[in-house]
C-alpha cells in the first residue's frame, strides 16, 4: 500500500482535483454510454409490443 | 470442418451471437478496470517528476488509444460497407462512432485536467492536441452526415466516405509528437522501444486498457443490436437466443 492515510489518498499530492477530476469524468461518461443504451433497448421493446 | 464466416454477416444471425458475447466482455471489463484501477491508485508509486498528478495516465492514455483505435475501426466498417454493400457493417461503423466519440472527448477533457498543473494551461495549440481535437470534429462530421440525409441508404454511404477520408487524420495524430516540436511529450509506451516508465506503471496502464476495450467492445454490441432492431425487426428481440 502507498498511502499513509485516506486524506492522503484523498489529496494526491497536491493533485486531488486534477486526478479525481480525470477519474469521475471518465467513468461517469462510461456509466452515462451504458445507461443511455439500456433506456434505447427499453424503448425499443416498448415499441414492439 | 468449414466455418462459413459469411454466416454472421447477416444481421438476424449476428444479433444472438452479439447477445452472447456482450455478458462475458462486460463482466472481463469491469474486473480488469478495477484491477487496472487498484494498480494505478494504490500500488504504482509516485512519479518523480510529476509526483501524484501522472496518475491521471491510467484513464488519459487508454482513452487516447482507443479513440484513435476506435476511429480506425470505424473506417475499416465503412469501408467493408463500401466494398461488400453490407448493412452490418455500415451498422457497425455507426455503432462504434459514438464510443469513439466519447474516448476522444475523454482524452482532451483528461489531458487538459493534466495540463493545467503540469504545463499552467488548459490548452494549447500544439500538434497532438489539434489533430485529436480535430478526431472529435470527424466524429461529429459524421454523426451530422448521418442525420442530415434522410435515405439510411446513402447516409451510410456518405458518412463511410467522410470515415474513410478521416482516417488520415490517425497516423498524425500518432506521429505528431515526432515530427513536430510539441508541447506534447512524447510516447513512453511504443512498438518499437523498451517502455520508458516503470513496469508496474506499465501494467496497470494495460490493464486499464485491455479493460477499456473490452468496455468498448460490450456497448458497441450493445448499440449495433439496438441498431439492427430498429433497421430490420423489432421482433427479433423476442426470439429465444
Amino acid at each position: 500500500m502507498h498511502w499513509n492515510s485516506i486524506n492522503e489518498f484523498l489529496a494526491m499530492g497536491g493533485y486531488g482535483f486534477y486526478v479525481w477530476g480525470s477519474f469521475c469524468i471518465t467513468f461517469l461518461c462510461m456509466a452515462i454510454e451504458v445507461w443511455l443504451l439500456n433506456k434505447r433497448r427499453k424503448h425499443i421493446a416498448q415499441s414492439a409490443q | 470442418m468449414a466455418i462459413n464466416w459469411f454466416k454472421y454477416a447477416s444481421p438476424k444471425t449476428f444479433y444472438p451471437l452479439a447477445g452472447k458475447i456482450i455478458p462475458w466482455c462486460a463482466a472481463g471489463a469491469a474486473i480488469l478496470i478495477a484491477y487496472g484501477l487498484y494498480i494505478g491508485l494504490f500500488v504504482a508509486p509516485t512519479d518523480f517528476q510529476q509526483g501524484e498528478g501522472y496518475r491521471i495516465i491510467f484513464v488519459h492514455v487508454p482513452a487516447a488509444w482507443f479513440s484513435m483505435f476506435l476511429y480506425l475501426l470505424m473506417a475499416f466498417y465503412a469501408g467493408m460497407g463500401l466494398v461488400f454493400n453490407a448493412k452490418l457493417s455500415y451498422m457497425m461503423a455507426s455503432a462504434i462512432a459514438p464510443t469513439g466519440a466519447m474516448f476522444t472527448f475523454l482524452a482532451l477533457v483528461t489531458g487538459s485536467l493534466w495540463g493545467k498543473p503540469m504545463w499552467g494551461a488548459w490548452w494549447v495549440w500544439d500538434a497532438r492536441l489539434t489533430s485529436e481535437l480535430i478526431l472529435l470534429f470527424l466524429y461529429m462530421g459524421y454523426f451530422s452526415l448521418q442525420s442530415a440525409i434522410d435515405d439510411k441508404n446513402r447516409a451510410d454511404k456518405a458518412s463511410a466516405v467522410l470515415a474513410i477520408v478521416g482516417a488520415i487524420n490517425v497516423p498524425i495524430i500518432y506521429f505528431s509528437v515526432k515530427w513536430w516540436n510539441t508541447l506534447h511529450q512524447g510516447s513512453s509506451v511504443s512498438l518499437t522501444k523498451a517502455p520508458a516508465m516503470a513496469a508496474i506503471m506499465l501494467q496497470g496502464m494495460l490493464v486499464m486498457a485491455i479493460g477499456f476495450w473490452l468496455y468498448s467492445v460490450a456497448v458497441i454490441l450493445m448499440r449495433v443490436r439496438s441498431e439492427i432492431l430498429e433497421r430490420e425487426n423489432k421482433t427479433l428481440m423476442f426470439n429465444r437466443e
